[in-house]
């Protein structure tokens, strides 16, 4: 980098920005500001890069559906928020037809008569692990104690990994999803989590079992998957699978607790519908995954006159989307009551997330069943010390103090 | 009301399987939509134009 200084860059507003003190469910003021005033607009990364930010719901779903706008990483002009190296590339930063080749290949297990079908699986982790709370020393941080190992064991039933390394692979996640790592210790965490997959996968070859990994492993032996292939969509599956869920128990948690009147509804009712609605919504408000979805744009595009020319990078940050009042009336009310599921919480287009339905059936479980079994429960600390992960690729808190 | 749907397009999210289940269903061995009943009656029609404004790849057609 030389010191030379782009005028128009020095102006124009920084993007990640930080979110406000004391507001932490809200998306950063200076990003909901430019929502406001305009649809299209340059921003300043961390790299000096100015890509374009689209601002409003309608812009943000057309542009993700549109297949003049890629995800391919390595095009040049991708915003990519961390350096990237080396191959396999995972799919989700690629494009048709390679993309939807390999999505396919895990899919399978996502279906709704599948994912309904682990829903009494998923109903005895988390009686068994409230029984557990229940039976031990107050105050318990909720995210060591339940909000993360609900999601770490059901994703590990679902690819065919042992629990017992949970440590290993939820402490190298963090770094994953960090975005204050350098690249060289993400790329070190990238490259742990690989080696194991590799060697699942491996044993999976050898004594394949009724799971994700060993069809994974089924299709190396078939010649249409190479195995650093196999491992990397592994990586993706258990890290994706784990910390985003995570995050919205701890994080759906704390709203519940700071908006009291819609936690008493949630827990009054046994409407399953409500329940159902209750998720939908805390995806739309918290939206945890908040680096905004990167693209780059593969031909000219209009927007309010404006033009993203062939090449340029592109923003789509979902939080402020979900927040948008043309799209959700009142956004920046929490009402479990409302119809949120138009939310871009998954994304939209052919990279919306794979396993929302297992999202979505792990939260029902878990916001249907935590506060009904523990209708006293409430924060152990002050909202001001709770530490929230403002350097996280996906946000939430690192610790949740509760008692009951 | 007359569905149809686009195989090719589909990205398996399930969405429209959780808005209209009497409509759409699933391969088994990816996920992709199967339409279960191109003529939904009139009392599924809401849910199926909910299923079709919900698909992110725009995979379901509805003529009114």
């Amino acid at each position: 980098m030389t010191g030379t200084i782009d005028p128009v860059a020095e102006q124009t507003p920084a993007f990640p920005a930080a979110r406000a003190a004391g507001c932490p469910f809200d998306p950063p003021p200076t990003v909901q500001a430019l929502r406001e005033r305009t649809r299209l607009t340059r921003v300043r990364l961390a790299d000096g890069s100015t890509p374009w930010l689209v601002t409003r719901y309608d812009d943000q779903r057309a542009l993700m559906a549109d297949p003049r706008i890629s995800s391919d990483v390595t095009r040049p002009g991708f915003p990519s928020p961390s350096p990237v190296r080396g191959r396999p590339l995972s799919f989700i930063l690629m494009d048709d037809p390679e993309h939807a080749r390999l999505r396919r290949m895990v899919t399978a297990p996502f279906a709704i008569r599948r994912v309904e079908a682990m829903r009494p699986t998923v109903q005895k982790i988390v009686d068994d692990l409230i029984d557990e709370m229940l039976a031990g020393p107050r105050p318990v941080d909720l995210v060591q104690a339940f909000a993360l190992p609900v999601p770490s064991l059901v994703i590990c039933q679902l690819l065919g990994v042992p629990y017992a390394d949970h440590d290993f692979f939820q402490d190298n996640s963090r770094v994953l999803i960090n975005r204050d790592v350098t690249p060289e210790e993400r790329w070190v965490a990238v490259d742990r989590l690989s080696a194991y997959l590799d060697r699942l996968i491996g044993e999976k070859l050898d004594h394949p079992e009724d799971d994700l990994l060993s069809s994974l492993a089924d299709r190396v032996g078939k010649g249409e998957l190479t195995r650093p292939e196999a491992a990397q969509i592994g990586v993706l599956m258990l890290v994706a699978g784990h910390e985003t869920t995570a995050n919205m128990i701890a994080l759906g948690t704390l709203a519940l607790l700071e908006h009291p009147d819609q936690l008493a509804l949630l827990r009054e009712s046994d409407d399953p519908a409500l329940v159902a609605s209750a998720v939908e919504e805390l995806l739309r408000y918290l939206h945890i995954t908040h680096n905004g979805r990167r693209r780059v744009a593969l031909a000219d595009i209009e927007i309010a006159g404006q033009v993203i020319r062939e090449g340029e990078g592109v923003i789509l940050p979902n939080d402020i989307a979900n927040r948008d009042p043309e799209a959700f009336p009142d956004p920046d009310r929490l009402d479990i009551r409302r119809d949120a599921r138009r939310h871009v919480a998954f994304g939209f287009g052919p990279h919306q997330c794979l396993g929302q339905p297992l999202a979505r059936m792990e939260l029902q479980v878990v916001y249907g069943t935590l506060y009904r079994r523990i209708p006293t429960l409430r924060l152990a600390a002050r909202l001001d010390e709770i530490p929230f992960k403002h350097d996280g690729a996906v946000y939430g808190v690192y610790e949740l103090p509760v008692t009951w | 009301m007359k569905v149809t749907v686009d195989q090719d397009r589909c990205v398996a999210s399930g969405q429209c399987v959780t808005a209209a289940m009497a409509v759409f269903d699933q391969r088994d061995e990816d996920g992709v939509v199967v339409l279960l009943d191109p003529n939904p009656s009139a009392e599924l029609a809401e849910d199926v134009r909910n299923a079709a404004a919900l698909c992110p790849v725009m995979a379901i057609m509805v003529e009114e």
